[in-house]
């Protein structure tokens, strides 16, 4: 068995092998090489079992099977819930086949998606936005009403606002895997399928806030954080504190001296790995509540580095700490280097 | 007269009752393999007989069967899918209503094959009267030591179990029938792993359809290779056929595989042509999912040749110009049908029963519907065939179950086939909505193709 375990199986992705782990997904595959090969993931999250497979966004050619069997799958896969064989060959942004199934895939998951993102508390930080942009077309084809809910309050922090929400069903494997029987699922068949709780209750749970960080678009908000601020005005900075129920390893967002809101740590494919509780998440806005480690690294590409940390106007919480000082410049100097 | 297997005894008063069935030489197939053959003799007779999955894929049952994987220490399942609700295809629900003990001794025969212990029907939620009929059968069954602990003194044991369904087409689809059938909603699963490995409670698992089930009773009877012989090429043996739409007598037919399809709609013996002396115009074969063909395509294929009721007949031409056997479920559609308004009535009942799991079924079987609305009410523009058409191709082979393909497939048929009727309704909207567009040149005999 150990032995066995030893052994790598070599997947070529748009030409460039790499050896996973046997059971490692197309795309964790894909995710060890990096770069512009990932194909997107809109459903699929690391942390939460059994997710994956429902947007399609991350369908891939596969056109050699294996080794043993190199016949090339019939349909496009999900990179998400299909495992690499040893001796795979995977197209994705080298097929043109992939690339019009994922661009009608963003047509499909636009239609009934409200385009308003100038009033979206998402915009900045949304993954739906950053798809469409890469991968959507100029102009919609779709000429009808779209699908139109009420707001719902769950609890007291959290706001459910359906017209934007695309069915990618994390915030149910959050509930899944957090509560006991299921308050929290999907209604309904089709297009007119919604999220829901059950009779609008709140879900009475200490992690039940992770729903908002799951949730790809803006779907799912924290009402503590609705409209204060856009997101790329906000500096994020990597912060912990001794919390008796979570990790303690949090995100804060300020604006000048305010803790605008807290959030998980996210990964560079937006995966938090480390589930916070609500009490960190809702209740814990001083900086004095917290330790602060350094500012949060960010894909170079967000919106939120446009304005980072500019030493011509660092936040006050940086200016008045050497260790987060000296972790500005340097990530500084890391982002002129990448200029 | 052809050949019946499966409705032999069917207008036998009192054939739903136990004691009427054995007389008519029921439940020998039990005793022959209970007591005569191993669990792998009866699934070397399937192989041998070509049975071909009746629900609608037409996967060889034997093959499936073999594919079970078989851990030690690990139970296994039967499951029969009784949850028909192809729109169109309604034999299913004709057998277990009248020869209820069919299904039940060929679920004994195929779970002493397979060796699972227990065995469930999932019937559709709908079908109360039905289930409730299996379960009075199920229990004459027992009484009669055909059920339960050490059956027939053979000393297998089996119980079997009726479900009823939750109400949704898709849970016909047999990872969203699982999961179903296990208390959770019916979405269906991502495959890989298939229910071979990995089905109900994570337990390998067979789903077979009604008919594929009491089959394996004359299979038994008279052995594989004796069904083998009924039927044409690899479409063995005899298939129930739902015929409905314009007939002049619908209902079910228990066809030998190979009869022409012009027989089957003209001849006496079966639907005894066009109800009203009107003309044929157009044929769904086999349930709302496959494509719909003009009369011309139905009855010749594009070769010239006379189109016969099999499995590779039906599909010769591919989508170009062929369709699918599918489970049977035969529309006919005179010349006064009109081909849009039924396209939109077939994607509606797409639209509503999408699981919504994932994005191209959930969003686009909607799209699709309002644009049909569109055509169908004289709303629409011409180039909405064209956007019509990249819809369902954006949606075929992209999603994660059939339903996907079901939904598009006959969007693009009726486009293909039918465009001439698309545009008239786009172009004469005044006129669409009060009379149809005929039956045109649909009938007209093709050119066959040149090499």
């Amino acid at each position: 068995m150990a032995v066995e375990q030893l052994e790598k199986f070599t997947v070529t992705i748009d030409g460039i092998p790499v050896q996973v782990e046997p059971g490692t997904s197309i795309l964790n595959a894909a995710r060890q090489i990096g770069g512009d090969i990932v194909p997107p993931a809109m459903c699929y999250y690391s942390t939460l079992e059994g997710s994956g497979g429902k947007c399609r966004t991350c369908l891939v050619k596969v056109s050699k099977g294996s080794e043993k069997d190199p016949r090339p799958m019939p349909k496009l896969v999900a990179s998400c819930r299909t495992n690499v064989m040893d001796g795979m060959e995977v197209q994705n942004i080298t097929s043109t086949e992939v690339l019009d199934a994922r661009k009608s895939i963003v047509e499909m998951l636009l239609i009934n998606h409200p385009l308003d993102c100038p009033v979206c508390d998402q915009a900045g930080e949304c993954k739906l936005q950053d798809l469409s942009y890469e991968h959507g077309v100029e102009q919609t084809r779709y000429e009808f009403e779209r699908r139109t809910f009420e707001r719902i309050d769950i609890g007291d922090k959290i706001q459910l606002h359906m017209n934007r929400c695309i069915l990618c069903y994390r915030c149910v494997y959050v509930a899944n895997q957090l509560t006991e029987g299921r308050q929290h699922g999907v209604m309904y068949r089709g297009d007119h399928a919604e999220i829901s709780t059950f009779i609008e209750k709140a879900v009475d749970n200490d992690f039940i806030g992770n729903v908002i960080d799951v949730c790809p678009v803006g779907a799912l908000t924290d009402k503590t954080f609705r409209f204060k601020s856009r997101v790329w005005f906000t500096k994020p900075v990597d912060a912990h504190r001794d919390c008796p129920t979570c990790s303690g390893q949090v995100t804060l967002w300020y604006k000048g001296e305010e803790v605008l809101r807290v959030t998980g740590r996210k990964d560079e494919y937006n995966e938090v790995h480390d589930f916070i509780c609500n009490t960190c998440r809702f209740d814990k806005k001083r900086t004095s509540d917290w330790v602060l480690d350094e500012p949060t690294k960010l894909d170079k590409e967000s919106v939120i580095t446009a304005n980072h940390y500019n030493t011509f106007q660092p936040i006050p919480v940086i200016k008045n700490n050497p260790e987060l000082q000296e972790a500005n410049e340097e990530q500084l100097a890391r982002t002129e280097r990448l200029k | 007269m052809a050949r019946k297997l499966l409705l032999t005894h069917i207008d036998v008063p009192g054939i739903n009752t136990l004691e009427v069935y054995r007389q008519k030489g029921g439940y020998r197939a039990v005793e022959k393999a209970l007591k005569s053959m191993s669990p792998d003799d009866v699934l070397e007779e399937v192989k041998k007989s070509g049975l071909r999955g009746r629900g609608g894929a037409g996967f060889p049952t034997g093959m499936k069967w073999s594919f079970l994987a078989k851990p030690e220490g690990v139970a296994r399942y039967l499951v029969c899918n009784a949850d028909e609700s192809e729109p169109g295809t309604f034999k299913d629900r004709y057998l277990m209503t009248h020869i209820p003990h069919a299904l039940i001794e060929g679920m004994i025969v195929s779970s002493y094959a397979l060796g699972t212990a227990t065995s469930y029907i999932y019937v559709r939620g709908e079908m109360m009267p039905q289930i409730r009929i299996l379960e009075q059968a199920i229990a004459e069954a027992k009484n009669a030591g055909l059920l339960g602990k050490n059956i027939l003194g053979s000393g297998y044991d089996l119980e079997i179990f009726v479900h009823p369904g939750g109400g949704a087409y898709i849970c016909g689809e047999e990872t969203a029938l699982l999961e179903s059938l296990e208390g959770k909603r019916g979405n269906p699963r991502i495959k890989p792993p298939f229910p071979a490995v990995s089905g109900l409670y994570g337990c390998p698992t067979v789903v077979n359809n009604v008919e594929s089930i009491a089959s394996v009773v004359p299979i038994i009877n008279d052995g594989g290779d004796e069904y083998a012989k009924i039927g044409i090429g690899r479409s063995t043996g005899t298939k129930l056929i739902s015929a409905g739409g314009n007939l002049r007598k619908p209902g079910v037919y228990e066809i030998e595989l190979g009869l022409p399809v012009e027989e089957f709609i003209y001849s006496d013996e079966y639907c005894g042509g066009i109800a009203d002396g009107k003309r044929l115009k157009a044929v769904v074969a086999g349930g709302s999912s496959v494509p719909i063909l003009p009369a011309n395509l139905i009855l010749k294929t594009s070769t010239g040749e006379s189109r016969l009721m099999s499995y590779e007949s039906l599909a010769e031409g591919g989508f170009e110009t062929g369709t699918m056997m599918g489970s049977g479920g035969f529309i006919a559609f005179d010349e006064d049908q009109c081909i849009v308004r039924n396209t939109y009535n077939f994607t509606r009942f797409y639209r509503h029963e999408s699981c919504g799991q994932c994005s191209p079924c959930r969003e686009g079987t909607g799209w699709m519907e309002k644009i049909l609305y569109n055509i169908e009410h004289g709303q629409a523009s011409p180039q909405d065939i064209d956007l019509l058409w990249d819809i369902q191709r954006n949606i075929e082979g992209n999603t994660i179950c059939p339903l996907g393909d079901a939904a598009a497939w006959p969007v693009a048929a009726a486009i293909r086939h039918f465009r001439d009727e698309f545009e008239w309704h786009i172009n004469n909207p005044q006129e669409a909505q009060t009379k149809n567009f005929g039956l045109a040149h649909y009938a007209d005999p093709l050119a066959p193709l040149a090499e």
